[in-house]
Parts: C-alpha cells; structure tokens; sequence
C-alpha cells in the first residue's frame, strides 16, 4: 500500500491540472476526466524536482475566500490605476516603500509579491537577499504607513493562516 | 427577442470597457513619467481589460452556439499569473541598471545605492544552504 502523500504530493495543483486539462479539450467526456486525472497524478511527481518544497495548505477555504478577496481587489485597483492615468489634474505621489516580511517560507512570498503587484497601485520590486523585507513601487500613495499596516492585514495576514507557517 | 438586444447590450458595454481599460493601460505606459511608474499601466488596467473582452467573448458565444463555453477563463489564470511575475523582473532589471525616476518619489532604496543587502539568499527549504 503506497501512502497517499508519495504519489499524490500536491492535491490542489494536481485538482488545477485536472480543470485546466478538461478546459483545453472543451469536455467532460468520463475518458477526458481519467486521461485528465492521470495527467494531473504524473506531471506533478516528474516535475517535482524542479520546485521548491511547498508547504501544504492547511485551509483551503480560507485560500478560496482570499482568491475572491483578491479578485476583488484587482477591479477596484485596476479602476484606480485607469483613473490615475486618464485624470489630467492628478498629483501622483510615488514612492519606494520597504514591507517588512512576516512569512519565511518561499511558496507563501511568492504569493504575496504576485498579489501585491496585482492589487492597489503597487507592484513588488525587489525581494531583499535576506528575505526579510520587500521593496514595493507605489504609483500613489499618501501614507506609507497606512499602506504597510493594510498589506499586512488583509494579504499577508490570510496567507499566514492558509499555510500556517 | 427583447433579451436578445438586453445582451446585444451587456456584450457591447463589456467589450468598450475592454477595449477602454487597455486603452489606457497603453496610455500610461505610454506617458507616465518614469519607468517604475509605466510599469503600473499594464499590469492593471491591461489585465481587466483583457478580462472584460474575455467576458464579452464568451457571453457573445453562449448566446449564439447555445452551450456555455468556458475555456476562455484559461486565458485570465494565465495571464493572472505571468503578469505580476513579468512585472516583478522587469522592476528588478530597472533597479539593478539603476534606471532613473522621478524626483519626487519617496524613499531611497539601497538598490539604487549599492548593490544588495544582506549577504545570504533566502535559505531553500530542500538544501538548507545559506
């Protein structure tokens, strides 16, 4: 009896291979979800060498409430960036803003930086060598402060839980 | 007949607001003053843009094949992950070439001073090295 954790080391990716697997051939056919479910089994085992240990997700709700969150986000800041540009009396206030990082891991900082860079105004620039800060470009902002304290609660805070690490 | 021209209706405004949205993603990278602040135009904007004319697409072709149709939706998780990743390097690549930016943004980051900070990499999980 071989455990569920050797062949089966990644379940979400291997569920998101499935999906993606049954959207590209335009069916649900019972042999397109076997062809898929195998897919999803054996590209995540021939391609583990090549990533980085992952932790496992403790919550996937909680994951599920963050990817709506952040969907969410995305529009509200892809509206303000769009009003930013277009509006011909804006002020913009650039600046360099150092995030000091909570989380260790690298899987769970490679998610917040792509959040960052996806949500309001602000793209992450610079991951530090030491991994303890990032170097985040906002287009505006007015206090920095306010800005650290928000991405720290409502992004890097639900990622924390989410991997609890 | 009259709901046909209701989402004759929602298909046109989705793909104005595409079109609209990637519009002035190109806008700003365009005239925006300085390279870190370009590379806020088409991160965003372009990318509801994009979604809004994948919304359109496959509204407009439910309604005429008659069977929901959404293999569009990969195009958004694609785009959705490589964008912030192409971002984030092309933030990289201006700060280690030390590009220019505006004089009136805030903060002074080392990376446009000296090299880099900290002598260690972030320690990988599997080898333990650093």
């Amino acid at each position: 009896m071989i455990k569920p954790r050797a062949w089966l080391p990644t379940p979400l990716l291997s569920i998101l291979l499935l999906i993606v697997w049954l959207l590209l051939v335009r069916s649900a056919a019972l042999g397109h979800i076997l062809l898929g479910g195998v897919l999803g089994i054996v590209i995540p085992l021939v391609t583990r060498r090549f990533w980085d240990a992952q932790p496992h997700v403790k919550k996937p709700w909680l994951l599920l409430r963050f990817v709506l969150r952040v969907l969410k986000d995305i529009i509200i800041a892809n509206l303000e960036v769009a009003w930013l540009i277009i509006n011909p009396w804006r002020r913009m206030r650039p600046a360099f803003i150092e995030y000091p990082l909570m989380l260790e891991e690298r899987f769970p900082i490679t998610l917040l930086a792509n959040t960052i860079s996806l949500t309001p105004g602000t793209v992450s620039a610079n991951l530090r060598m030491d991994g303890k800060s990032l170097l985040i470009h906002a287009l505006d902002v007015g206090d920095e402060e306010a800005l650290i304290k928000e991405i720290h609660e409502r992004y890097e805070r639900p990622i924390k839980e989410i991997y609890e690490c | 007949m009259t709901h046909f021209v209701i989402l004759e209706g929602v298909i046109a405004f989705f793909l104005i607001a595409g079109g609209a949205f990637a519009f002035i993603g190109s806008l700003g990278l365009a005239h925006l003053r300085d390279f870190y602040m370009r590379l806020h135009g088409p991160t965003k904007s372009t990318t509801i843009g994009i979604g809004c004319i994948l919304i359109a697409s496959m509204l407009y072709f439910w309604v005429t094949e008659g069977k929901p149709d959404i293999q569009e939706m990969l195009i958004t998780l694609f785009l959705f992950i490589t964008a912030p990743v192409t971002a984030h390097l092309l933030a990289k690549t201006g700060l280690h070439l030390r590009l220019p930016h505006v004089d009136k943004t805030r903060g002074r980051p080392v990376e446009l001073r000296r090299e880099e900070v900290g002598e260690k990499p972030v320690p990988h999980p599997d080898k333990g090295h650093g």
